[in-house]
């Protein structure tokens, strides 16, 4: 299972001295040949978005199917890249191309530009790639949407700024795909917005995000100040000399941005309610690409962290704290995208837990990103069907028995239920394994809490497995008539359910290789053996879904059962998350608002209006200003000029 | 340059304009629109073809000078000349009259004054606002600053909506005090200058160069900057604007928060600092202290609001909020970015105003609980006023967003704590804006907006010009902010303060082979 050896050698391992890489060699070259086409991979999914949604609904007929395109060909641009990428040695990988200058004041320099590098790389191919085929399955999901056209732009936007997120050649510009795909989130999970619920859930998850943003705003601006750059290279070469307490600091910011956008403790509580958005949506955004973004954002810093311990442990804590925070939820809930919502931040936990162990963690994080999106957007995609079958049907205790009416779906859902628990050889036995190794290897409570989840994410993952596709149908054959979806959906969703089976295997070994220049790469050294500890947690796995299987598998009420523990009340509640968000932040904040309007119209302007009549009698000369009031100021003016005139004359003298 | 006089042409003919509708008799009122329309769409060419000839990289502080003695007696003279900073509000007040007269087209048609009345008002405030940002000569300055108090005070008291009178009068109280104020330092500055000098003068760069000590500064300084303080507003001397912006038709609160507060930012960015430099550094903190309250202040009481003008109007303290404290950080980065966002602030939240114009014209009312769902029966409308939105809450991408990253980069050079209290404020613009947009606009639509229509072509012209040039400049910024840099760059000279050097210099900025070396330099502790 390790190929990774050879490179720990080469790369050395312990003092953060040897994991940094030499910049020499790694500083991106200006692009060239095929590389100084990459801005296309911008360029056709904006193209897309302005003319889907600029031309109203003279694109009705067309727009969506151009907007597949679009992907599809961002998709094709970003293979190009990627055997041009091949083809160069591992140093020289990394280029930039820059388009024009952006925001150049002073020292200030932010350019306009682009840089691919072997980290980027990854993303590219898995946005346009798995963005692809979540568009080709939307044309099947929203077939009858009277706004689809709409739908479609905003998705080609969503992807134009995500690969802006990851392509970027300076935190501002970042900052530009970050909020960017900020507000393809918020108008796609407010896209039905005559629901309120909708329109709510869309507000909430900006804010909460922009909570996130001040860290990033305020890390770009450490970064300034301490680097004289905003650039990926002018920050993170210089990154070494600068004294922890600062990067401690920019660390701090950077992971407060991070906990917004991948919904993180403590800014978790945007995801649940994102669900509101189409499936395929949740399935993009809220699953494979967006809410990863952190990740990468931490991943990218590494060279800040390395300077700063305390702020990578707090990752490690809020990763390893999310993990086990989400599978809880996910246990709980009895909506399907409510639960698959739970795993995804507990999944994103794992991701910022491996992020937060350093160079030992990086590429594992980045495997688990990868095989995540496929494997969760897989089942979201499987979700999407059942709902799109059994009209929006979301209530678990309303399926069962649908193995036998959507075998498809059965099959690649089954797939990526799989693959997220781990079992050999699915995807997430790789990824999470090396993740829980890894973790082992530098905190035993880290370790600990990888180990458990797994056996939770077992447990909540076959809990929706079970009461979703086994026992008896609790649904009701006259309304609620499943059936298999389109043939549209059913092939992205085959193809998800290949990948969530074999991207584990096909990339093990491989990423480690791809992304140690980039990344660094250390091994870490385990207490006891990686088969025993293999063992171990391939245990959890089967004990967490025995437990769920035997549990559920004679079906359950269709009621959800009132006596049940507290922790699961808490769960269903989300573990009180919004009701602390309520009570800390929105109440007391509207009571301040409400203060606030009082004082401000009573004191503040009484204040002001008062002190005026106090010092020249204005309140009572206002009632007399207001008749004939053109005279008055005319006499002020002109009493003015006098003034002025007399004043000079004296001065004069 | 001196063969035509560029800028005198520019304030010239809105006004010649004004005379011309004041001539139309009163039942011709569609004429008068056109002519409205003409003479301001007249002078935004002439400052298209100004700007192509202003040398972003001349060493002259002024261009298009023009200089004619007017009272030769106290040294004042009609002089005009501009700079980086005053072409960019000469050119915001240029675009944003022929807009807001398209905008307006029937908004004084049942009201007591008459129409040729309301559209010559806004023609001759645009004379006052192309004057004041172009005058050289500080009392000519004075003469302008003062002036553009009679429209405004004619466009709320005769053509605003209810409250009109109240809100007019307390604007105009505001405002005088504020006048005298500064009437009192221009003596008080002449007098300094009479006495260095032995003859007085209101020559603006004279004055720049001048010794006045700093006791004096601190007197004098006071007294432009609360007038400007007033007119900006900043907190706490607030009040009179949301009752002004509220109570005004939608065309004149554009040109009043769009335009006429810039004068007093840029009278503390143009004025204060050059003229005052020593008593603006010691009054700094305390300006930055009272910035910092007001963005926070302001977004807190726009989240409150009930009134949708008056939200939109407490949006705007909070912005100027951040357009002061960038002035008063006194860094190259953060005028930049003030004076940026001068401009940027001028498109956003005139885009807002207008579109809740149109709004009001559809439905009657300005409050929020009077919508609801509006984006079914209306989406292009719905989705503009997103946009403007955004734009409002600074969304990196769009131009408002680089004005307000420089203010707060540029702050934080100097005023860490300051710019981090600031950048809260990102959170409760992000709260003002989608809370207002998701009680109007979303949910199911209320029976009173179901007959509601979509934007009409003039509107739509009026509006989409605003919300492009903030995509334009938010992606390609370069042709303002060069125009910016070297005014910018001049004023910090002139105060005598210079930017904070970053902890670790980045090596050399040459081609990237050469930049091994780097990452050595542990300079901190």
């Amino acid at each position: 299972m390790n190929l990774t050896n050879t490179l720990t050698s080469l790369l050395g391992s312990g003092t953060i001295e040897a994991s940094n890489i030499d910049p020499s060699v790694n500083l991106p070259v200006a692009a060239s040949g095929i590389f100084s086409f990459m801005w296309l991979l911008l360029a056709l999914p904006l193209l897309g978005a302005a003319l889907l949604l600029l031309l109203g609904k003279r694109a009705d007929k067309w727009g969506p199917i151009f907007a597949v395109l679009m992907i599809v060909g961002a998709f094709v641009v970003g293979c190009f890249l990627y055997f041009a990428m091949l083809a160069e040695s591992a140093n020289d990988r990394p280029v930039n191309l820059h388009i024009w200058d952006w925001v150049i004041v002073g020292n200030f320099q932010a350019p306009l530009g682009m840089q691919l590098d072997q980290l980027s790389m990854v993303f590219v191919l898995l946005i346009t790639g798995v963005g692809g085929l979540i568009h080709i399955y939307s044309l099947g999901y929203m077939k009858n949407d009277p706004d689809k056209r709409k739908f479609f732009g905003y998705l080609n936007f969503f992807i134009a700024a995500m690969l802006l997120l990851v392509t970027a050649d300076s935190y501002l510009l970042l900052y530009v795909g970050w909020e960017g795909v900020g507000l393809a989130s918020y108008l796609l999970v407010g896209f039905w917005q005559y629901k309120p619920a909708a329109a709510v859930a869309a507000k909430k998850a900006f804010i909460m995000n922009r909570v996130g943003d001040v860290g990033l705003s305020i890390a770009i601006m450490m970064m300034f100040v301490t680097f004289g750059s905003v650039t990926f290279p002018g920050v993170l070469e210089a990154a070494p000399g600068a004294s922890e307490s600062t990067a401690t600091w920019i660390g701090f910011a950077l992971l407060l941005a991070a906990c917004g956008k991948s919904a993180q403790l403590p800014l978790q509580a945007w995801l649940l309610d994102a669900m509101e958005g189409p499936t395929p949506v949740s399935a993009l955004i809220h699953a494979a690409t967006m809410v990863t973004a952190g990740v990468y954002l931490i991943v990218r810093s590494g060279p800040i962290f390395d300077n700063a311990p305390a702020a990578r442990d707090a990752v490690m804590i809020v990763g390893a704290a999310t993990l086990i925070f989400g599978a809880i939820i996910g246990s709980a809930k009895d909506g399907i995208k409510d639960v698959l919502a739970g795993s995804t931040m507990s999944q994103v936990g794992y991701m910022i837990l491996a992020a937060g162990l350093g160079p030992i963690g990086y590429v594992f994080a980045i495997f688990h990103l990868l095989t995540h999106g496929m494997f969760k957007a897989n089942l979201f995609l499987g979700a999407g069907s059942i709902m799109h079958s059994m009209h929006d049907q979301l209530d678990m205790r309303r399926f069962g028995a649908l193995r036998k009416v959507m075998f498809f779906t059965f099959i690649t859902f089954s797939s990526g239920w799989l693959a997220i628990m781990g079992v050999p050889p699915f995807s997430a036995f790789y990824s999470k394994d090396k993740i829980i190794e890894a973790s082992f290897s530098v905190n035993f409570w880290a370790g600990a809490a990888a180990l458990v989840g797994a056996g939770i994410t077992s447990f909540y993952m076959t809990r929706l497995w079970t009461m979703t596709f086994t026992g008896k149908a609790r649904w009701t054959e006259n309304n609620q008539h499943p059936h298999e979806s389109p043939k549209i959906m059913l092939i992205p969703m085959g193809i998800m359910g290949i990948l969530s089976l074999i991207a584990g295997f096909v990339l093990a070994g491989a990423i480690e290789t791809w992304l140690a220049p980039v990344t660094g790469f250390e091994k870490g050294e385990l207490p006891i053996s990686n088969l025993l500890l293999e063992s171990i947690s391939l245990t959890f796995v089967l004990v967490g879904g025995a437990i769920a299987y035997l549990q559920y598998r004679r079906g359950v009420p269709i009621t959800p059962p009132q006596h049940v523990s507290a922790l699961t009340v808490a769960a269903r509640d989300e573990l009180y998350g919004d009701a602390f968000n309520e009570a800390v932040f929105m109440r007391p904040g509207q009571w301040l608002t409400r203060s606030l309007v009082f004082v401000d119209s009573r004191a503040i302007d009484g204040m002001v209006n008062g002190t005026a009549a106090a010092v020249g009698g204005l309140s009572g000369r206002m009632r007399r200003l207001q008749t004939g009031f053109a005279r008055s100021y005319a006499l002020s003016m002109l009493a003015g000029a006098v003034l002025l005139i007399i004043a000079l004359i004296l001065v004069r003298m | 340059m001196q063969s035509f006089s560029w800028l005198t042409t520019i304030g010239l003919v809105p006004l010649v304009g004004a005379v011309v509708l004041m001539l139309l008799p009163a039942a011709k009122t569609e004429w008068a629109k056109r002519l409205a329309l003409f003479f301001s769409a007249v002078p935004l060419l002439l400052v298209i073809g100004m700007a192509f000839q202003f040398d972003a990289d001349s060493t002259a502080e002024f261009q298009f000078v023009e200089s004619y003695s007017w009272i030769p007696t106290f040294g004042i003279s009609y002089q005009v000349g501009v700079d980086g900073i005053s072409l960019i509000l000469i050119a915001l007040s240029a675009i944003l009259v022929p807009l807001v007269i398209l905008a307006g087209w029937n908004d004084a048609d049942d009201s007591i004054g008459s129409v040729k009345g309301y559209f010559a008002l806004f023609l001759v405030l645009e004379t006052f606002m192309i004057g004041v940002f172009a005058a050289t000569d500080v009392f000519l300055f004075y003469v302008f600053f003062e002036a553009m108090l009679i429209p405004v005070y004619f466009l709320i008291g005769r053509y605003g909506g209810p409250g009109r009178q109240y809100a007019a009068v307390k604007f105009l109280i505001y405002s005088l005090v504020g006048g005298l104020l500064m009437l009192v330092a221009l003596i008080g500055l002449y007098v300094a200058s009479a006495n260095e000098l032995g003859q007085g003068t209101f020559d603006f760069t004279t004055l720049t160069n001048l010794n006045i000590d700093p006791g004096t500064q601190k007197l004098l300084f006071l007294g432009f900057f609360i007038a400007f303080a007033i007119k900006a507003p900043l907190f706490p001397f607030h009040t009179w604007l949301p009752d002004a912006a509220s109570a005004s038709t939608p065309g004149t609160a554009v040109l009043l928060v769009g335009v006429l507060d810039k004068v007093g930012t840029f009278g503390m960015l143009k004025l204060c600092l050059p003229i005052f430099p020593a008593a603006s550094v010691f009054y700094a903190p305390v300006i930055i202290t009272l910035s910092v309250i007001g963005i926070i202040y302001g977004a807190l009481l726009a989240v409150g609001q009930t009134d949708l003008k008056r939200l939109i109007a407490y949006t705007s303290i909070s912005h100027f909020g951040f357009i002061v404290l960038g002035i008063f950080a006194m860094t190259t980065l953060a005028q930049s970015g003030s004076t940026f966002y001068m401009l940027t602030h001028g498109f956003s939240t005139g885009a807002l105003f207008l579109i809740v114009g149109f709004l009001m014209t559809r439905r009657g009312s300005r409050l929020v609980k009077d919508y609801g769902g509006v984006y079914r029966v209306a989406p292009v409308l719905a989705g503009l006023f997103l946009i403007a939105g955004l734009s409002s809450l600074a969304l990196p991408g769009m131009a408002s967003f680089i004005s307000e990253f420089l203010v707060l980069v540029g702050t934080f050079e100097k005023y860490t704590v300051a710019a981090v209290i600031a950048t809260t404020g990102i959170v409760f613009a992000a709260l003002y804006i989608l809370l207002m947009y998701q009680r109007t606009m979303t949910g199911p639509v209320i029976d009173s907006c179901k007959k509601m229509t979509d934007i009409k072509g003039r509107e739509a012209i009026a509006v989409i010009p605003m919300l492009v040039l903030l995509v334009a400049l938010g992606v390609y910024p370069k042709p303002a902010l060069d125009v910016i840099n070297p005014a910018v760059e001049r004023v910090m000279v002139q105060v005598g303060v210079t930017d904070p050097v970053p902890e670790l210099l980045p090596e050399d900025e040459s081609s990237p082979e050469t930049a091994e070396s780097t990452g050595e330099g542990s300079t901190a502790p």
